[in-house]
């Protein structure tokens, strides 16, 4: 396999341009020939099929909920990022691309991460005339924010919602595409397998969720923005029904899997209360612009957080980040957190958690104001738990959040399979070993609204394809795989439910794949998983029929992905001998328990070949370079 | 805690429901109301029993996939909360609950407690919209809003696309949630162009989808997971009434060159 980036060179502030200039066009009156299948409708998915839509090709989109208003991008909260300036502080896209780069701890590409840069201006333009509401100055100007590490206010928000709010935006263009008959949406489908046809993605095949038809569906090229693989972890912040399978069917068509150990992990989440749990629940990270991070002095302090004094209490972001403080990048601030539960300071009945407290804030601004910026954050909090933040400070604990690593794809956000493009969460391009808060928004949008319509045009333009149907045999074999896949699952009949094995799956990743993994836990966690996959194959109990609503049936198809997508994350983590971003081995940290990275050895992706069930896949790289960062330890003090 | 739960039990769209009781005991109050729903379909898998079907997605009271009937109050019993965000300490123990899918004639059942909302997705697609082409407009502050326009948009803007306005609905009227769209774009200026004739359609496409007409009894804002409040149906309204009025057939000339 050859990982060809595709990465101009020559100076970084022209390379997009000149690339869109050297790219082929498609002929106006010759684009609605061309047939587009894009999966997903988040902000990557939806701004693609809109935005190719208006070109003039036809989309085919298809998403696994009722609505493409429902995808996962929905539930951001804290903000998206833009080079502006609007407020004279100095930022710049250089700057954007600096702390990108810098905040993925030097494993991204530097051309695809000043392209986002780049890009982030105009999203902001594009979403305004949209009508996003972003919150706004009484002169009618925007408003910013600065938010999750960053020194600038460089953050557009709307209210808590942002990530709401600009999914609305590009739904209501997708929306508006499909009203014109230039996009047609299939909801409630999945997609179950990719179909590959001389060495080209074609097409896909979904089941229908109501009526468990299983069929396939032909055109010219293929999208995915199927999000992120998060729900590995079974406890996420992801939405229930996120999964990885889009992803993974495509990466055992032969589409490259990059960096999979590269898992973000939030700092501000709810803490788990009881074995039931379902889903964990996440606090904008925004919370700690205002909101001091503390713990206990002493170990084995269980009096009521007002009852700790001042002198008795570790405010350690503060103490062990002067500059930075309690905005540190998520990685540092989680792994922090985890620290300080590991000495036995840990918060509330389980010990797994630290505080986040508001009471300086709201002494210095008042009550309203902080009940203004985060008032609906706060009553989410309150519900969940019972508890009144404006009264004791909050529990918080890291939970994992987001996935940097992903399909692997070119600068031109195509993957090892010709023909087959990945946008937002789902590909590894842009944030490197971790990602700054409020750039998921950002890249996601400049992938579908900015990037894939040009280069779908660039490779539609360069390449002949045949005619194809449902009947061309390979589609045909896709079709029999998925469906004997689906029978097979039924016949088992075993004794244990789907979600019992993906909750000890979950466990062992999080315990040896998580905040700090080490060589022997990896080593354990690759022995379990495959044994504990043998038994879900011969012991998981899925009830009724394919031809009917059978929520069972769709849970088992993913956590079956699930247990080949663990087994490379350990197995990414064994061989990635450094610690780098959200990857942080513990045989490689400084003595003050930072992360250590080796850019002589692992300055690189790594992309990974899958073989076939059970056997090892292999690890391509694709080197790294740095013209413009360099790479240095970061230091947040 | 015990629970007793009454749940709406629907094979498909075409056969016809009941209601089916099944006993919890061991609840807990930490627990949300889908939580306990996950806890009785382990319990009806393990028995080789059909799990009952219901819609939900993030759980964070955000996507609008969840919604249901709890004795008859859409989303249960908290104001301003889906029923993904509503937990068990707001019950009692031994409460008998009764679980039935959204009742509208625009949201025909699929399974159990899930309904197709499809219809709220068709009044969007055909107005719901400013028609901006990726890639056309100028900078984001050349055009001001004034901040309290931009409060309100975002008032109305917060809507989820649930369905509880319709389902609390006794008339089954879409109106809050169109009002809501209409009044979130019609009050920026980035929606002007298009202000009178999004309203003449997407009410247009509201009556064509079977919803029913307001009659301003209000039950939709009291179930409101966001907050969305009634005056969007007036706002609509108005927009409804001053477009009607002004409508002209679109010169035919225009554009052509």
């Amino acid at each position: 396999m050859k990982l060809d980036s595709n990465c101009p060179s020559g100076p970084i502030e022209t390379r997009w341009e000149r690339t869109k200039f050297d790219m082929k066009l498609v002929n106006p009156a010759n684009k609605r020939k061309y047939n587009v299948i894009v999966v997903g409708a988040g902000l990557a998915g939806a701004s693609g099929a809109a935005s190719m839509a208006e070109l003039g090709y036809n989309v085919q989109c298809f998403c696994h909920q009722d609505s493409p208003r429902r995808a996962h991008s929905i539930a951001a909260q804290g903000g998206i990022n833009a080079a502006k300036n609007y407020q004279n502080d100095g930022d710049s896209i250089y700057r954007l691309f600096y702390d990108t780069v810098k905040g993925g701890d030097f494993r991204a590409r530097e051309s695809n991460v000043y392209r986002l840069a780049q890009l982030s201006v105009n999203i902001i333009d594009q979403c305004a005339a949209q009508g996003v509401p972003f919150a706004r100055e009484y002169s009618g100007l925007l408003a910013n924010r600065s938010f999750g590490g960053a020194q600038v206010s460089r953050t557009f928000y709307a209210r808590g919602q942002t990530g709401q709010q600009l999914l609305l935006g590009a739904y209501q263009s997708l929306e508006r595409q499909i009203g014109a008959g230039r996009v047609t949406m299939h909801p409630r489908k999945e997609m179950l397998d990719l179909i590959v046809i001389d060495g080209r993605a074609r097409g896909i095949v979904t089941r229908d969720m109501v009526t468990g038809k299983i069929e396939s569906h032909l055109a010219d090229a293929v999208v995915l923005g199927t999000g992120g693989y998060g729900n590995v972890f079974y406890l996420s912040t992801n939405a229930k029904n996120s999964s990885c399978t889009a992803a993974w069917r495509a990466h055992r068509r032969g589409a490259a899997f990059a960096n999979p150990c590269f898992t973000q992990i939030h700092p501000t989440c709810i803490p788990v209360s009881g074995e039931y749990q379902s889903k964990l629940t996440l606090m904008s990270e925004s919370l700690r612009n205002d909101g001091r991070i503390w713990v206990p002095l002493h170990k084995g302090d269980k009096r009521p957080p007002n009852q700790i004094p001042e002198a008795e209490r570790d405010y350690y972001l503060e103490r062990r980040y002067p500059a930075f403080g309690n905005l540190v990048p998520r990685d540092v601030a989680s792994r922090a957190a985890k620290m300080a539960c590991d000495e036995g300071r840990g918060v509330g009945e389980t010990g797994l958690g630290v505080y986040l407290d508001f009471e300086a804030a709201i002494q210095r601004l008042g009550a309203p104001a902080i009940a203004e910026r985060y008032g609906n954050l706060i009553e989410m909090y309150n519900r969940i738990t019972g508890e009144d933040p404006y009264k004791e400070p909050m529990r918080i604990y890291p939970a994992i959040h987001y996935t940097m690593g992903g399909l692997w794809v070119d600068y031109h956000l195509m993957s090892t399979i010709p023909g087959m493009f990945c946008v937002g969460e789902a590909n590894f391009s842009d944030h490197g070993a971790n990602r700054l808060g409020a750039s998921a928004l950002m890249q996601g949008l400049a992938d579908g609204y900015f990037v894939i319509p040009f280069t779908m045009g660039n490779y539609l333009a360069n390449t002949k394809l045949e005619k194809v149907d449902g009947t061309h045999a390979a589609a045909r074999e896709a079709v029999e795989r998925t469906t004997s896949m689906t029978k097979r699952f039924l016949g088992i009949q075993g004794k244990r439910t789907v979600d019992s094995f993906h909750r000890e799956l979950g466990k062992i990743v999080w315990d040896h794949c998580g905040m700090a993994r080490n060589d022997k836990g990896l080593r354990s966690a690759l022995a379990k998983i495959p044994a504990l996959r043998e038994e879900f194959w011969s012991n998981v109990k899925v009830l009724g029929d394919n031809e009917e609503v059978n929520q069972s049936l769709e849970k088992a198809g993913r956590v079956a992905d699930y247990f080949e997508l663990a087994e490379l994350m350990c197995q990414d983590a064994l061989d990635r001998k450094e610690s780098c971003g959200g990857h942080f081995r513990e045989e490689w940290q400084t003595p003050e328990g930072e992360a250590m990275r080796d850019d002589e050895g692992f300055a690189h992706a790594a992309a990974w070949e899958y073989q076939g069930e059970g056997k090892t896949s292999i690890r391509h790289t694709e080197p790294l370079q740095f013209e413009y960062v360099h790479p240095s330890q970061r230091s947040y003090k | 805690m015990k629970i007793t739960l009454h749940v709406w039990r629907q094979k498909n769209g075409n056969s016809s429901g009941r209601m089916a009781r099944y006993e919890l005991p061991g609840v807990s109050e930490d627990m949300s109301f889908l939580e306990m729903l996950d806890v009785l379909n382990e319990g009806l898998i393990e028995k080789g029993e059909d799990p009952v079907a219901f819609e939900h997605d993030c759980r964070e009271g955000i996507c609008g996939s969840c919604g249901f009937m709890i004795n008859g109050v859409a989303h249960g019993p908290m104001p301003a909360t889906t029923v993904c965000q509503l937990h068990m300490r707001h019950f009692k123990d031994g409460d008998e609950l009764y679980l039935e899918p959204w009742r509208a004639k625009a949201f025909p059942v699929v399974k159990d407690l899930m309904v197709d909302r499809g219809s709220l997705d068709r009044i969007i697609s055909s107005g719901g919209f400013i028609s901006v082409n990726t890639g056309s407009p100028q900078d984001a502050n050349v055009i001001l809003v004034p901040k309290q326009d931009s409060d309100l948009a975002m008032d109305a803007a917060a809507c989820i696309g649930c369905g509880a306005c319709v389902a609390a609905c006794p008339n089954a009227s879409a109106s809050l949630f169109t009002g809501a769209k209409i009044s979130h774009l019609g009050l920026l200026p980035q929606g002007q162009p298009e202000r009178d004739r999004r309203a003449l359609n997407m009410v247009r496409t509201m009556n064509l989808e079977e919803f029913g007409s307001c009659t301003n009894i209000g039950e939709c804002e009291a179930v409101c997971p966001k907050r969305i409040p009634i005056e969007m149906i007036a706002r609509m309204h108005r927009d409804y009434i001053k477009a009607a009025w002004t409508d002209r057939p679109a010169s035919t000339g225009g554009g052509v060159g």
